[in-house]
């Protein structure tokens, strides 16, 4: 019986969305976590994207969108179900899905279907890799690796740098090789390059010793935020206290429980999107998010706000309409995206190549009294 | 300085391997199983201790004692049903069984808790003790964690060798069938010694904890496996081997990673153990057992 009012209701809801534009709207569809331990991430790109559609509809554009999530939990066979029933509902252009591994099944069905999607948020290579029409608004994992050099290199953070990453994580590999060929390329002096893996990620003290004898004057941790937790720990026992520099995956390390803020200190990390900066849009946005959902919004709103965005300038220049059907619209979107130029809060200027990756500018930010300021 | 300071990390490293690797021997040496779930009731050791201390703000040895006690209680549950009824059945069925438990217990903390890492908070305190103008740090931890693997590997040879009890138990380890003919209660020893193993374990995960103060639902199961190599490297079931073992171990690892090369420490840990189980099979302080045939 529960499940015939919640059908109901369901389809009632969809009537009603199906009804406020009529024709005119196109059927946007995402996947993402938004029960389970990944929770935080899904629910936030939902939100931005509600709060992206909801704008546009209100403005006189001629595009209007009707937007449609399903939770898919983190698993990828049930984004694959997810996905399903987004195509059921006529589905027309996707969001993909929010973290990697179910994107990387439901960019696999994007391809076969010809349905463009262009995900928020999921980094990995393999969720492009193959496929014509599908996009990234985030960086993909290797280039976070270079743009951290190219920063570095940029703000003179420092010439001698050592690296701290684990070998048996593709992520923290991935960011590492591109970061010390871009180093080479850019003169930067990488005086300590050492490593660990699950089994060892306990003990840090050779890492330190060696970067702090041999002069770094900046440490780049490529990795999760749970170790660095433990090297920000025990650098401080030695009285070690070079900068630090992260990536997006140090994003968490403050809303660890019981977590001694003091710590973070001064840790630099690279994200796409900065909450404090003073650009209109940016306040506007961040002023809703907080009114709607009562918090900051994190990386993830700000990709999936972009997407809504992009796919309006790309729907605009092409002039499509939304009685098209899917394929129509993927050929027109890839036409799109792989030549326009988009601005949008996560960065400006951004371009696509034919492979789906995105190019733009990251933002420092630095952990000062236990929050994130940015630094530009 | 820097190989003093080297050997002391991997002392402080490797006293953590060897407090975890008294409670494997210890249950090795007398029940004659490979307990692998130790290191997961090292795990729930710590989460009691960590709610304890932090969540319901009790003074320290309070949480610890409470951490001692809710492992012990867990050990004995966990003999009585996983492991009592496989008395009789071949080792490899009670091994499997070890490793069910550990995937069983893992699960449920991270049903229980969340998979959310959390921060230990410092029972013993941050600080060090400074050695020549400050160029050689030892942590309290570091201090606190050979003190306590000294003392308890002391009182379990003691308890071992002089009381009852203990003279039950090697009775047990020697030969089951005729300790029960010489009127000892194999079942209850048996379970008296899961006890003390899980009792130490909850002691572990503290010092684990306030020396590495990261906790998660998988906290346990890496440095159980090492520590299991510990014991191993010292000879299972010998007690002043499991700390021997540990300390090595850890040294070896530092050293390894100082020296050789930080990608292959693990490799070069395993490489030692290997070349020494093939010089001494059975560990550096295990006593070859030779059977009459």
């Amino acid at each position: 019986m529960k499940k015939f009012f919640a059908f109901v209701a369901a389809a009632a809801l969809v009537m009603t969305a199906g009804c406020a534009f009529g024709a005119n709207a196109f059927k946007l569809g995402g996947t993402g976590p938004l029960t389970g331990g990944a929770a935080i991430y899904g629910n936030a790109a939902k939100n931005g994207a509600q709060i992206a559609v909801d704008e546009i509809n209100a403005s006189d554009s001629k595009v209007k969108f009707e937007l449609l999530y399903e939770d898919d939990t983190h698993d990828a066979e049930k984004a694959v179900n997810a996905y399903n029933a987004l195509k059921d509902w006529g589905m027309q252009i996707s969001m993909g899905s929010v973290t990697s591994k179910p994107c990387e099944a439901t960019a696999a069905e994007n391809f076969s279907d010809r349905i463009f999607a262009l995900t928020p948020s999921a980094s990995a290579v393999a969720v492009t890799a193959g496929k014509d029409n599908v996009f990234q608004m985030c960086f993909v994992d290797p280039n976070q690796g270079s743009a951290s050099a190219q920063y570095i290199s940029d703000k003179a953070l420092g010439k001698k740098i050592a690296i701290i990453w684990k070998n048996d994580d593709v992520y923290s590999t991935g960011i590492h090789e591109t970061f010390i060929s871009k180093a080479k390329e850019l003169g930067l002096e990488v005086v300590s390059d050492m490593t660990f893996a699950d089994g060892n990620d306990t003990d840090f003290s050779v890492q330190l010793t060696d970067a702090k004898d041999k002069g770094a004057e900046l440490v780049f941790l490529p990795m999760y935020y749970q170790p660095a937790s433990l090297i920000l720990a025990q650098a401080a026992a030695v009285d070690y206290a070079p900068k630090w520099f992260g990536v997006d995956g140090m994003d968490g390390i403050l809303t660890m429980e019981g977590f001694d803020k003091s710590l973070a200190e001064g840790v630099i990390l690279l994200t796409p999107f900065n909450a404090d900066a003073k650009d209109i849009r940016t306040i506007n946005f961040v002023r809703e998010y907080k009114k709607r959902f009562g918090e900051v919004p994190n990386q993830f709103a700000a990709d999936s706000y972009d997407c809504v965005y992009a796919y309006k300038q790309a729907l605009e220049n092409s002039q499509a309409t939304a009685d098209m059907d899917a394929e129509t619209l993927c050929a027109k979107m890839i036409e799109q995206f792989t030549s326009m130029t988009f601005n949008g809060l996560t960065g400006s200027n951004m371009t696509w190549s034919k492979g789906g990756e995105v190019t733009k500018d990251p933002k420092g930010m630095i952990i000062k009294n236990g929050a994130y300021v940015g630094l530009d | 300085m820097t190989l003093l300071n080297f050997f002391i990390s991997g002392i402080s490293l490797g006293s953590i391997y060897a407090i975890i690797a008294l409670g494997y021997t210890m249950v090795y040496g007398i029940a004659k199983m490979l307990n692998f779930a130790h290191g997961d009731v090292i795990m729930v050791g710590a989460y009691v201790c960590f709610y304890a201390v932090s969540r319901f703000q009790l003074p320290v040895l309070a949480g610890v004692a409470l951490a001692m006690f809710v492992c012990t209680l867990l050990g004995i549950i966990v003999e009585k049903l996983a492991y009592k009824p496989l008395r009789q059945a071949p080792s490899l069925a009670v091994l499997i069984t070890a490793i069910g438990v550990s995937y069983f217990l893992q699960n449920t903390a991270l049903l229980m808790w969340s998979s959310n890492p959390k921060v230990f908070p410092s029972v013993v305190g941050r600080g060090a003790v400074k050695l020549f103008e400050g160029q050689l740090s030892i942590s309290h931890v570091t201090i606190i964690t050979i003190v306590t693997c000294v003392v308890i590997m002391l009182c379990l040879t003691w308890f071992t060798g002089n009381t009852r009890m203990g003279k039950a138990m090697r009775a047990c380890s020697e030969d089951k069938g005729a300790a029960q003919l010489m009127g000892i209660n194999v079942n209850a020893t048996i379970s008296m010694t899961f006890a003390i193993g899980s009792g130490l374990a909850a002691v572990a995960g503290v010092l684990l904890c306030s020396a590495y103060p990261m906790l998660m639902p998988t906290t346990g199961s890496l440095p159980g496996i090492k520590a299991f190599t510990a014991a191993v490297f010292g000879g299972i079931g010998s007690i002043p081997g499991a700390l021997l073992g540990g300390l090595l171990l850890g040294v070896i690892e530092i050293f390894a990673k100082a020296y050789i090369s930080s990608q292959l420490s693990d490799a070069v840990v395993f490489a030692v153990l290997i070349v020494v189980l093939l010089v001494k099979p059975a560990g550096l302080l295990g006593v070859q057992m030779t059977e009459k045939v």
